[in-house]
């Protein structure tokens, strides 16, 4: 017996455990949907069917994962240090704007030189979004959960007024979104899906943090004040700076998310260039209990419910909130289980 | 106009008041539930549906106090019982709620009810100025300015308030000394959670008097902050959700008036009151905060 509960208490059985969970998710939702007279069978095939059924379903899951790993990354990287960046979506769209700034202003620019800059300023955008709520911790010690909170709000009202106002496109006809982008300012399509190449950003964001986490010594200095933070403080570890580069590192990331759906999919600057990708991301990144591999699966794993939803939607007639509810009951129950104080990576 | 500013600042600061009173309470016992976004919207939710469907306002408002319990009860099992972090389950709880009255209420988005009418108190409701101010509200307006002195009195003047805040003040002497420590946070959370309900029913019974996906906007997380002016008091609390209320009912004027001010702006104004509030009373306020909170507020763990 007691052979058993170490192994039920192994790491290698960590993945194990968190499928058992998310079908408990399924299974509470399919009782829902039984409530309100709807076949659970039917839903779940449809959200299956939309991800796995076709190419486009497939390709579409990976179009997903990617604001879905960088938004992830987002929370994972504070939440390192034990902080909890719910901004991913204020930084998303910062770092949308200003790749759309760039896109627009310097659009007469050779792709070669232009889309490094936009990177640049995706990146950066994202990163001063993130700043805020850090500097508002680390200066006056405001919470950064209710911080990044109040601003996503905030930055998705500016991304409302600029397309509406300074930004708008002038032969829109009024439609609420910038002129389209130079085709310099584009980032390439793969394989004649919608996967582009922030898929590329998103792996390389993911092996670095894993590496830096791993392997150099500001990553073991993240998971000493991660462990213990009293500890670090008095061992002489910054943690002033480990807030402002944890939060605007993770914030840089989301704004990369947002810079590859402008410049990918969009091609222009709109409001809705996310559908929550920011929260989904949260999720995505509590789920991978902050493990870099583990965003990678968990993020493919939302990915198939988003698209699922979209699926449920048109074949069933059935709310797009469905595949909401999962996820939510999802987080619930990893949140439940007891396992979230075994530390990995 | 400042006389309908602060009319629309009282009227639209209810849902914020109960809001931030309920918190208050849950926080006194030393537990933060950011779910009372969740618990707002399941409250509005349930409360319009209800009102649709028996044409009754009076038991769409309790439909919606018993909705947010039932809500919140799922925080309170996963802070107490399962002692999960309370940041991470109380965003939870605001996805599932989301995703679940956006689910339910989709087939009462546009749909008209019986809203909740305004009731001027006799006699009082006549005199100059004062009277349209304060006396020609609906019943829940009053009520959460009778509630607030309520709570203040239950909190610091009863055997139950001094029983609350000693666990959220110091959970091992509360449980040392023989307190039901779990029992009390329960009931605070779940209280909690029945006056987020009655503000959602508010927001969609008597203020938008109408469903929509996803219709609190924030109002929880603002309320969450509210309680940190408030220092943990129901009575300023009244004055923080005035001001606040204050601040929607001017955006609605401003508009009005067609002064050229982009509306986006003027909806951004209660966020970045909220954070600027923040900012300069975080530090100050921190003496005052219950002891259980600095590890949830604090702790970079």
């Amino acid at each position: 017996m007691a052979r058993l509960a170490r192994l039920a208490d192994s790491r290698l059985l960590i993945p194990v455990r968190l499928l058992g969970l998310t079908a408990l998710a399924f299974v509470a939702v399919g009782v829902f949907l039984l409530l309100f007279g709807k076949n659970p069978l039917a839903a779940y095939r449809a959200i299956f069917a939309g991800a796995f059924g076709s190419t486009y379903g497939l390709s579409e899951v990976v179009v997903r994962a990617i604001p879905l790993m960088l938004c992830a990354a987002a929370t994972a990287i504070p939440a390192r240090i034990g902080l909890l960046n719910v901004g991913g979506e204020g930084q998303l769209h910062a770092g949308a704007m200003a790749a759309t700034w760039g896109a627009l202003t310097l659009g007469f620019l050779p792709r070669a030189a232009l889309l490094p800059g936009l990177v640049a300023l995706g990146l950066l955008g994202g990163a001063a979004a993130a700043l805020v709520p850090a500097v508002l911790r680390w200066a006056a010690g405001v919470n950064e959960t209710i911080s990044t909170l109040l601003l996503n709000y905030v930055i998705v009202l500016l991304v409302e007024y600029v397309v509406r106002g300074p930004w708008k496109d002038p032969m829109s006809y009024n439609w609420p979104f910038t002129p389209e982008f130079s085709d310099s300012a584009r980032l390439g399509l793969y394989w004649g899906t919608r996967i582009h190449a922030g898929l590329w950003f998103a792996l390389v964001a993911i092996a670095l943090f894993y590496f830096v986490l791993r392997r150099t010594r500001w990553g073991y200095e993240v998971r000493v004040i991660g462990d213990n933070p009293e500890a670090a403080v008095r061992a002489g570890i910054p943690l002033g700076r480990y807030i402002l580069l944890t939060m605007c590192a993770g914030g840089a990331l989301a704004g990369l998310a947002g810079m590859a759906e402008v410049c990918a999919i969009q091609s222009r600057l709109r409001p809705g260039i996310s559908t929550g990708f920011g929260y989904t991301g949260f999720l995505v990144s509590w789920l991978a209990l902050h493990h870099p591999l583990g965003i990678v699966a968990m993020a493919v794993l939302l990915g198939v419910l988003s698209v699922g939803g979209d699926q449920v939607q048109i074949s069933l007639g059935l709310p797009y909130a469905t595949v909401n509810i999962i996820m939510a009951l999802i987080f619930f129950v990893v949140l439940g289980s007891r396992f979230r104080a075994a530390r990995t990576a | 106009m400042l006389a309908s500013v602060l009319e629309g600042g009282i009227r639209a600061g209810t849902p914020i008041l109960y809001a931030t009173l309920g918190e208050v309470i849950a926080e006194r016992a030393g537990v933060v539930n950011l779910g009372v976004e969740g618990a707002i919207l399941v409250g509005a939710c349930a409360g319009f549906i209800t009102t649709a469907q028996t044409q009754s306002p009076l038991l769409g408002i309790a439909a919606a106090a018993l909705a947010g319990g039932v809500a919140s009860l799922v925080h309170a099992f996963m802070v107490v019982t399962v002692r999960a972090n309370q940041i991470a389950s109380g965003l939870a709880l605001m996805f599932l709620c989301l995703g679940v009255t956006s689910f339910v209420g989709r087939p009462y988005v546009a749909v008209k009810i019986n809203a909740v009418a305004p009731l001027a108190v006799p006699g009082l409701s006549d005199l100059p100025v004062v009277g349209r101010l304060l006396f020609s509200h609906d019943v829940l307006v009053y009520g959460a300015y009778l509630l607030a002195p309520l709570i203040w009195l239950i909190l610091f003047y009863t055997k139950w308030g001094l029983a609350l805040r000693a666990v959220g003040e110091r959970q091992a002497v509360a449980f040392a000394s023989g307190l039901p420590t779990a029992v009390v946070q329960y009931a605070a959370v779940v209280c909690g959670g029945v006056l987020a309900g009655v503000a959602g029913a508010h927001l969609s019974l008597a203020y938008a008097r109408s469903w929509v996906e996803g219709m609190s906007n924030g109002r929880g997380f603002i309320a969450v902050a509210l309680v940190i002016f408030a220092t943990w008091h129901p009575l300023r609390a009244v004055l923080g959700a005035v001001i606040f209320g204050a601040v929607f009912a001017l955006q609605l004027q401003i508009q009005a008036r067609g002064v050229a001010l982009s509306p986006y702006f003027l909806d951004m104004t209660p966020y970045l009151l909220t954070l600027f509030g923040l900012l300069l009373l975080a530090r100050t306020q921190r003496h005052t905060m219950p002891e259980g909170l600095k590890e949830v507020f604090e702790g970079l763990k």
